[in-house]
């Protein structure tokens, strides 16, 4: 994985495997602590917790096709690379939250990437569920919602159409712009 | 810059083509293998560049996603089901290749022989 948005798209798709109606991917950045913190939380069925003590190991997967599992242990590499940590918390039957803390500035830190095809991608390849993504810089936050989305698409029209999903893309892409620029100029 | 109030204009300009293609209950499926094999290789560009492509020629296709299906070293991979057709596996596919499958396969009806996964092995 060579961007940070890649681990997140990779990861959400746990939440939708595990069921989960709704996810939330925030993503913090505080350059005044020096910390870029990444939240992905969702209501799926959650992990026992001989599972969630286990799922950083490589070789640890719920799934049956293979025995490896890497999405986890490559975002806790890329966190603990920085001088941060991962956490995970698990409820089963509740859901799981996963907590990433990125050192700002460190010269490992992984570019963020594209969030926006990220999150877009999330939204038109599984419009059944819902995402919010929440950018937030110094305080200052920009949401995306598909449930707000899907409100003013009504019920005819899907996420995942194309023209829909370009749309989505470049809503995000535009609106966190401004949020990422401020960021650049404080460090 | 772009509001979310946009989405209605794009709903409405959808609801005849959506309404049509209900009916026929036979769209194109585009299916792009997502899993962390996917990903690394450089499977969201891939999805990216057909996303556009589609929605660019106002193609009648849904673009999705699928897990690994166990053919990690030739991701990304795409998979095209088009009614009455066997399923077309093209391997190691890149946003480039993309253009040529979307005019050449989605709306010619050919299948991009060398892209396949027949090809590849």
């Amino acid at each position: 994985m060579q961007e940070l948005s890649m681990n997140v798209l990779d990861i959400a798709q746990n939440s939708v495997a595990a069921g989960a109606p709704l996810t939330r991917i925030t993503l913090e950045i505080d350059h005044a602590a020096g910390w870029q913190t990444l939240t992905v939380a969702d209501n799926g069925k959650g992990m026992s917790p001989e599972m969630a003590a286990r799922v950083t190991d490589p070789f640890c997967t719920s799934r049956k096709s293979r025995k490896v599992g890497l999405g986890l242990p490559f975002l806790k590499m890329a966190a603990e690379m920085t001088g941060g940590e991962m956490t995970l918390e698990s409820r089963e039957g509740v859901g799981t939250t996963v907590t990433a803390r990125f050192r700002l500035g460190h010269i490992d830190l992984m570019p963020l990437g594209d969030m926006a095809a990220t999150i877009a991608g999330l939204m038109q390849c599984n419009p059944d569920k819902d995402f919010v993504y929440t950018l937030r810089v110094d305080g200052e936050a920009f949401t995306a919602d598909s449930r707000e989305m899907k409100q003013i698409l009504g019920g005819e029209v899907s996420l995942a159409e194309p023209s829909v999903a370009l749309f989505i893309r470049q809503f995000i892409e535009e609106n966190s712009a401004p949020l990422l620029d401020k960021g650049e100029e404080a460090l | 810059m772009k509001s979310l109030q946009e989405l209605a204009a794009i709903r409405d300009k959808m609801r005849q083509t959506v309404s049509t293609r209900e009916a026929a209950h036979d769209a194109v499926r585009v299916v792009v293998g997502m899993a962390t094999c996917g990903i690394a290789a450089g499977a969201r560009p891939v999805l990216n560049a057909f996303t556009e492509e589609v929605a660019a020629a106002g193609l009648d296709v849904l673009v999705t996603q699928t897990g690994c299906i166990g053919i990690c070293q030739y991701e990304p991979v795409v998979e095209v089901y088009m009614p009455g057709q066997a399923k077309t596996t093209y391997v190691k596919m890149t946003p480039d290749k993309v253009k040529r499958v979307v005019q050449q396969h989605l709306k010619g009806g050919n299948p991009v022989a060398e892209y396949t996964i027949g090809a590849a092995r």
